[in-house]
């Protein structure tokens, strides 16, 4: 009797699991990947031993799962595409997939997935790609623990590392992206998160993301890209815990912003970038408890930018907390640390007495004369920021806190 | 010329000045070291204070020493030694006198609190170099301008002028010119102006070693090319010695031709 019960249960769980498994080696009856994918049904999961098979533009179109056990490489020996996904409900997991082809027109990538839904592309390693990842006009898919990585030596001859174009509800988690163009890229992306990842020493942007809105980037890293990361054009964006570090050099940025409205960018972390953000035409973007350490300019506000709310952010030891290039000012700057205030504390609540002006002369004068800068730290630089602090004329006078904290907000 | 040199620096240790002044940088790193804790942000505290300090403690020691000792120069002057001698053992015997105080008041607490092994010796290294260098260089300015104003109190006004001028004035101008050229590429103008004053010079080359991420700009880039590499460190060095040299020739040229 326990027997037939377990044997229902199997059979159903089987029957669930979806039909049978594939085995495919060099030893194998199923030799190439091609013909495990001809031979299989929806629902059936393809199993490669490990080896190094040859496998380049190779379609997948119907619901399978394929999985790599132990070192299972595909080498797509700079042919064009490795694998393309045009069926719903694809799975890889474990698969290591390398050598894409190069072209100067097409979008070459070891995983291409066109107008499908359900994928989950799990603990894979793309080495020496074009592009890794490429998904178009897709939804609901999982992206996660994968490490992509190219050879490229500049913007011209690399691609994305997750590229996704008119998707929606995608989650990117715990990977992992080097040497690319833009680590991650979106466009018209929605309800979309991106939690997790480490993006590094990228030629151009560690992540890149334009018209895609309602979407959340949590705990991610971004580190030494060549121009950190760039957000523009979207709306209801969610940031939180991310880490901007050392993007350094005369065009990068931690934070890129331009044209991003009703955005929150809570407890972020912006290490030794050149600027740390940089908001154009950027409304409505709620800023707290960001720490902002040891970049050149914390804040960078060049144009446009109204009714942003500053409050609880940290600001240490950065050569410009904010720099500002217009007089008006409608963002509101409340109850932030700020390393070089100078004010007092008379009854001890923790809130300076003083207001703090975090816009320097000096750093107006940068921006009107970007050569300028090295006369950096010379005593008359500090008597005219002094002059101007006593009686401002050329900084926005409004742009004040009020209630600068005495010790750093937690 | 050496017993030149030991009488100033006798002379200098009897008056107590050398003494404060080391206790003073000595204090101080002592202070900045306790406060801070974190050897790469005092140092940017250091460089402040050298920029400004050294050149203004070696122009008003430099003229208030060639005052007050000018009585022992007129002796000095009567015996058959060369003019030449004495007075660049004076200069000398200050200026290390100095020298040493900032180097020993700055160099005991950094070693203290482990400069060695935390990475930033180089940038300390520099930051003394070009604070001795400094000293060097307005002890002999205000020497010269010793020599040229028999009148003391023109000779102490020209050298807190001069002081003004090297410590904020320049700056200014420099500042203003920058504003109104912007129009044009001034990149190179820019560099060649801070070659020139000694202070932005050790400023600028101290900055590139610590401020790094700022100046990384794209007027930061020229910079970064041109003092980053060996040949622009071997150029401003050499510029730095040049304005030791030529207020010391100068000194010595007045200092045989005048009629005490």
């Amino acid at each position: 009797m326990k027997s037939i019960v377990l044997f229902t249960a199997l059979f159903i769980l089987a029957n669930f699991a979806g039909g049978k498994t594939i085995e495919l080696c060099s030893s194998c009856a199923v030799k190439t990947l091609k013909t495990a994918l001809n031979i299989a049904d929806s629902g059936d999961v393809i199993r490669i031993k490990p080896g190094v098979y040859n496998a380049w533009n190779i379609e997948i179109d119907k619901p399978v799962s394929i999985i790599g056990t132990g070192s299972v490489v595909l080498d797509g020996k700079n042919q064009g595409y490795i694998l393309k996904i045009q069926a719903n409900h694809v799975r890889l997991y474990g698969l290591t997939l390398k050598n894409v082809g190069l072209s100067y027109t097409k979008d070459y990538a070891a995983i291409y997935l066109h107008r499908v839904q359900h994928f989950k592309i799990e603990r894979c390693t793309l080495r020496n790609v074009f592009f890794g990842i490429l998904v178009e006009k897709s939804a609901h898919g999982i992206i996660s623990g994968n490490k992509v990585s190219s050879l490229g030596t500049g913007e011209t001859d690399t691609g994305n590392g997750i590229h996704l174009w008119h998707c929606n509800n995608v989650l990117i988690e715990g990977n992992h992206l080097s040497r690319l163009r833009d680590g991650i890229y979106f466009e018209f992306v929605s309800e979309s998160r991106v939690l997790e990842n480490l993006s590094e020493n990228n030629f151009r942007y560690g992540l890149h993301f334009m018209f895609s809105n309602n979407d959340e980037y949590a705990e991610n890293e971004f580190r030494q890209n060549g121009a950190g990361v760039a957000v523009m054009f979207s709306k209801f964006i969610h940031m939180r815990n991310n880490k901007f570090i050392q993007n350094w050099g005369s065009a990068s940025y931690g934070l890129l912003l331009k044209e991003i409205y009703d955005a929150e960018i809570i407890s972020n972390e912006f290490r030794k970038n050149t600027i740390g953000i940089n908001a154009e035409g950027s409304n409505r973007v709620h800023y707290r408890l960001n720490n902002f350490t040891e970049n050149g300019w914390a804040i960078k506000i060049t144009g446009a930018c109204y009714e942003n709310i500053f409050e609880r952010n940290n600001f240490s030891s950065n050569a410009f907390d904010v720099a500002y290039n217009s007089k008006m000012n409608d963002n509101r700057f409340h109850g932030n640390y700020w390393s070089d205030y100078s004010g007092y504390d008379l009854n001890r609540d923790g809130i300076g007495d003083v207001p703090h002006r975090p816009v320097k002369l000096f750093s107006y004068v940068v921006n009107r004369t970007p050569e300028s800068v090295v006369l950096l730290r010379s005593l008359f630089v500090d008597l005219i920021n002094f002059s101007e602090k006593v009686s401002p004329v050329f900084t926005p006078d409004e742009l004040v806190d009020n209630a600068p904290l005495m010790k750093r907000a937690q | 010329m050496r017993r030149i040199i030991w009488y100033s620096l006798y002379d200098l240790l009897r008056s107590r000045w050398t003494l404060v002044y080391f206790l003073f940088y000595l204090a101080l790193g002592f202070a900045l070291l306790f406060l801070n804790n974190d050897v790469s942000k005092a140092l940017i505290t250091i460089m402040n204070i050298i920029v400004v300090l050294t050149p203004l403690i070696g122009t008003l020691f430099g003229v208030m020493f060639f005052y007050n000792s000018i009585e022992f120069t007129e002796l000095l002057l009567a015996q058959p030694i060369k003019r030449q001698t004495i007075f660049l053992g004076q200069y000398l015997g200050l200026s290390l006198s100095l020298s040493g105080s900032l180097v020993l008041g700055l160099g005991l607490p950094f070693l203290l609190y482990g400069i060695s092994s935390s990475g930033s010796v180089q940038e300390f290294l520099l930051l003394l170099t070009a604070g001795v260098f400094l000293t060097f260089i307005f002890t002999a300015l205000a020497f010269n301008i010793g020599l040229s104003n028999t009148n003391r109190i023109r000779g102490f006004g020209s050298a807190i002028l001069m002081w003004l001028f090297m410590a904020v004035i320049y700056d200014g101008l420099f500042l203003i010119a920058l504003m109104v050229f912007d129009e044009y590429p001034i990149d190179k103008f820019a560099l060649i102006a801070s070659c020139l004053n000694p202070i932005d010079l050790s400023r600028i080359l101290i900055l590139l070693k610590l401020d790094i991420s700022v100046l990384l700009g794209y007027t930061g880039a020229v910079f970064q090319q041109f003092f980053g590499t060996t040949r622009g460190m071997f150029i401003s060095l050499t510029l730095l010695m040049l304005w030791v040299l030529i207020p010391i020739w100068r000194m010595i040229r007045i200092a045989i031709r005048k009629d005490f």
